[in-house]
C-alpha cells in the first residue's frame, strides 16, 4: 500500500515532536547533567570545602621591585594564556592594578595616598555566590564541590553573559584564535580556541596532584596564602582572625574568596 | 498564499533586490567574522556586548509592541484596527526573527548554540528568553497566517484559534520583561540594576513599535494603495505618544534617583553618556540626538493638529523610532559597561564589518516583513475594489 503524502507528513511531524519532547523531558529529569561514575581522589590530592586566597598586600609591595611579578608569569606560562598587546582584546587570569581600580568604591583620598604605588593582584574571586554561574545558559561555568568557579571551555557558546554578570572584570574572551599569541605552548595544559570565555581556575588541576596554585608557589615573598576556609584550623583562618582583610565589592553579596590583607 | 509574494510590480522587485544585496554584504561580513572571530568587532574585554545585543534588545521591544494593535482588536473588539492587526502580527514575526539572528551572530561559538537546549539551565534568564521568544514567534506566525488564510478563503478564522490569539496577547509583554531581566539582575552594573528597567523597556517598545507600524502604513498607502483607515491611524498615533511620554518620564525618574540621592555609582554612566568622562565622550552626540528627537516627537505627536497631519505624524513617528533606538542601541549597552568594574573608560565603537552584519540582519527582517506584508495586502485588497484617480484613493 502506498503511503499518502498527508499521513507521511503526519508521521514525520509526530516523530520529530516525540523525539524533541523526550529529549526535553529527559533533560529536565537529569537537569542536563551527565552523572559521572564514582571517582576517587588520588591520595596526594589537596582536598578542601572552600578554597580561598589571602593576599598580603604589604609583603607583595615590599618584594615587587625584585620579584618581577613571577606569580603572573608562572600562571600565564603554565596555563597557555596568550600574550595579546591590544588591551581591548587582551586575556589575563591574574594581573596587577592600582588601589583605585581594585577598590573603586573606596574613594577616600587618604586611602588612595596610603596605597599609592602599592600593587594589587587581581584574579577571579571564586565567589561563594557567583553571579556568572547563575547567568550561564549552558552551565559551562559552574561551582565545584571545593568552591572553585570552574569553566568548561568545550561547552561554552561564547555568549559572554558571564562577563556582563561579573562585577570584578575577571573574565576574558578569546576574540581571536589565541594559539598564535602563545610564546611556548605547555603541552600539559589545554590551549583554548576562539570564541570562548576563560579565567583563573584556582589551579584545580594542581590541587588534584597535591600542589598549591602556581602563583602561590611562585611568589618569593610568600605574599599569597592559599587554604581551606571551611577548615577552622587552616592557616588562612588563623590569619583572617588576626589581621584586617578586605574583599573587593563585598557589598554586592557575591562573597568573594580572595582576601586582601591591608595592614 | 505564498504565490502572492512571487508576483509584483517593478518597484516591489527593486526593493526586494535591494534588500537581498544588503543581506549578501552582511553575509560576507559574517563569513569573515565566523572565520576570524568576534575580534573583528569593536567589542572588547571591558565592553563585551555591543551593537548586536543592543539591536536585539530594541527589536524584542518592536516584536512585543504588536500587542498594541492586536489587543484592542481582539480583546476590546475595536474594529478600526481590523486592517492593521495583521501588520502588527507580521511585524512581530520579522522582529523576532531579527532578534534570534542578532543573538546568533553575537555568539563566539555559534556551532554550539544547541548546547542551550542540551544543558537546560533554569537559573539563567537566557533560558527563559529562549522560551518566550520562540513561543512568541510561533504564536504570531500561527495567528497571523491562519486569520489571513481564512480571509483569503472568504471565511471567518476557525474557533480553535481564539485561545492562541489570547495567549499571544498575554505572552507579548513577557518577552520584553524577560529581556529586561537579563540586565536588571546583574550585580555591579549600576546603569542596569534598576527595577524600572522592565517598565521602561515596555514603554519604549510600545511607542517605537507602533510608530514603525504608522510609518509603514503611511508608506503602504503611498506605494501599495493600502488604506489603513483614518481612525485606526489616529488611535495608533495616540498610543505612540502616550507610551513615549511614559518612557521619557521613566528615564527622567532614573536620572532623579541617581542625582538626588547623590550616589556616585548610580551617576557615572549617565555622566559618561551625556557629557563624557576622562576626555571620553564618544556617545554624547548620540544621546543628545536622542534627546532632541524626543523633544521633536513630543511636539509633533502631542499637539492634536500636528498629529492629525500625515506629514508631521510621519516625522513625529520617525523621531520616536530613532529616539528609542538611540536610547537602547547606543545608550543601554555602552552605559551598562562604562565605566568598567575598575571605574575606567574603554571606548566602544562598532567596526565596519560589525555594522555590515547588523545591516544584513535588519535587511533580512525587512525582507521577511516585505514578503509577509505583500501577501497580507494582496489578500486584503483582493476582496475590494480600489481605484486611484488623480492621486486620491476611492474605495467601494
Amino acid at each position: 500500500m502506498a503511503i499518502k503524502r498527508r499521513s507521511f507528513l503526519k508521521l514525520t511531524g509526530l516523530t520529530l515532536l516525540g523525539s524533541t519532547l523526550s529529549t526535553i523531558i529527559g533533560n529536565l529529569l537529569t537537569r542536563g547533567e551527565v552523572k559521572a561514575k564514582g571517582y576517587t581522589q588520588s591520595p596526594e590530592a589537596l582536598v578542601g570545602k572552600r578554597w580561598v586566597m589571602v593576599i598580603d598586600v604589604k609583603k607583595c609591595k615590599e618584594g615587587r621591585s625584585t620579584c618581577g611579578a613571577k606569580c603572573i608569569e608562572a600562571c600565564h606560562t603554565l596555563h597557555n594564556v596568550p600574550l595579546i598587546s591590544d588591551i581591548k582584546k587582551e586575556i589575563k587570569w591574574i594581573w596587577e592594578d592600582t588601589f583605585e581600580h581594585a577598590f573603586p568604591e573606596q574613594t577616600e583620598k587618604y586611602l588612595e595616598e596610603l596605597f599609592h604605588g602599592t600593587p594589587f593582584l587581581l584574579l577571579c574571586n571564586h565567589c561563594d555566590n557567583p553571579p556568572c554561574v547563575r547567568v550561564c545558559p549552558t552551565k559551562a561555568t559552574f561551582k565545584n564541590e571545593e568552591g572553585i568557579v570552574m569553566m568548561d571551555f568545550h561547552r561554552c557558546i561564547g555568549c559572554r553573559f558571564c562577563m556582563a554578570a561579573c562585577p570584578f572584570g575577571a573574565r576574558s574572551f578569546n576574540w581571536f584564535d589565541p594559539r598564535p599569541y602563545i610564546k611556548k605552548v605547555n603541552p600539559e595544559y589545554p590551549t583554548r580556541m576562539k570564541g570562548v570565555v576563560e579565567k583563573c581556575l584556582f589551579c584545580y588541576e594542581r590541587l588534584a596532584q597535591g600542589k598549591l596554585p602556581v602563583c602561590v608557589e611562585a611568589c618569593p615573598e610568600k605574599a599569597l596564602i592559599f587554604g581551606d576556609l571551611a577548615d577552622e584550623n587552616s592557616e588562612v583562618n588563623k590569619i583572617l582572625r588576626e589581621r584586617v582583610a578586605l574583599r573587593r565589592k563585598a557589598e554586592l553579596g557575591t562573597k568573594p574568596s580572595v582576601f586582601y590583607l591591608m595592614s | 498564499m505564498l504565490e502572492k509574494a512571487l508576483v509584483g510590480s517593478k518597484k516591489y522587485w527593486i526593493w526586494v533586490l535591494f534588500l537581498l544585496s544588503i543581506i549578501f554584504i552582511g553575509f560576507l561580513c559574517y563569513l569573515y567574522q565566523f572565520k576570524v572571530g568576534l575580534g573583528i568587532t569593536g567589542m572588547s574585554r571591558d565592553v563585551s556586548w555591543g551593537f548586536y545585543i543592543a539591536n536585539f534588545t530594541f527589536l524584542v521591544g518592536v516584536a512585543a509592541s504588536a500587542v498594541m494593535v492586536v489587543l484592542p482588536y481582539y480583546w476590546h473588539d475595536y474594529k478600526e484596527f481590523g486592517r492593521i492587526t495583521i501588520l502588527g502580527e507580521f511585524l512581530a514575526v520579522a522582529a523576532v526573527t531579527m532578534c534570534i539572528l542578532f543573538v546568533f551572530v553575537d555568539l563566539g561559538q555559534p556551532m554550539r548554540v544547541l548546547n542551550v537546549l542540551r544543558f537546560l539551565s533554569p537559573r539563567s534568564i537566557m533560558f527563559y528568553d529562549v522560551i518566550v521568544l520562540s513561543v512568541y514567534l510561533l504564536l504570531n506566525l500561527l495567528c497571523g497566517w491562519t486569520v489571513l488564510h481564512a480571509e483569503y478563503k472568504g471565511t471567518k478564522y476557525p474557533s480553535w484559534l481564539k485561545p492562541f490569539i489570547y495567549l499571544a496577547i498575554i505572552w507579548a509583554p513577557s518577552i520584553h520583561i524577560v529581556t529586561a531581566f537579563l540586565y536588571q539582575g546583574l550585580p555591579g552594573r549600576h546603569y542596569w540594576l534598576t527595577a524600572i528597567m522592565a517598565p521602561k523597556f515596555l514603554a519604549s517598545a510600545f511607542s517605537s513599535g507602533p510608530a514603525l507600524i504608522v510609518i509603514v502604513a503611511l508608506l503602504l498607502k503611498k506605494v501599495a494603495n493600502f488604506d489603513p483607515g483614518k481612525k485606526a491611524m489616529e488611535t495608533l498615533s495616540k498610543i505612540v505618544i502616550y507610551a513615549f511620554i511614559l518612557f521619557v518620564l521613566f528615564y527622567l525618574f532614573e536620572i532623579f534617583t541617581a542625582f538626588y540621592s547623590g550616589i556616585h555609582t548610580h551617576q557615572v554612566s549617565f555622566k559618561y553618556l551625556f557629557v563624557g568622562m576622562e576626555k571620553h565622550a564618544e556617545w554624547a552626540p548620540f544621546m543628545w540626538a536622542a534627546v532632541i528627537l524626543a523633544v521633536i516627537a513630543i511636539l509633533f505627536l502631542a499637539i492634536p493638529a500636528l498629529r492629525k497631519n500625515e506629514t508631521t505624524l510621519a516625522l513625529g513617528c520617525i523621531a520616536v523610532f530613532f529616539s528609542c533606538w538611540l536610547e537602547k542601541g547606543a545608550g543601554l549597552i555602552v552605559g551598562g559597561y562604562t565605566p568598567t568594574p575598575f571605574e575606567t573608560i574603554t571606548p566602544y565603537r562598532p567596526t565596519l564589518p560589525e555594522i555590515g552584519i547588523t545591516l544584513g540582519v535588519w535587511a533580512t527582517g525587512f525582507l521577511i516583513m516585505t514578503i509577509l506584508y505583500k501577501i497580507a495586502l494582496e489578500v486584503k485588497t483582493s476582496h475590494e475594489l480600489i481605484v486611484k484617480y488623480e492621486g486620491v484613493l476611492y474605495k467601494k
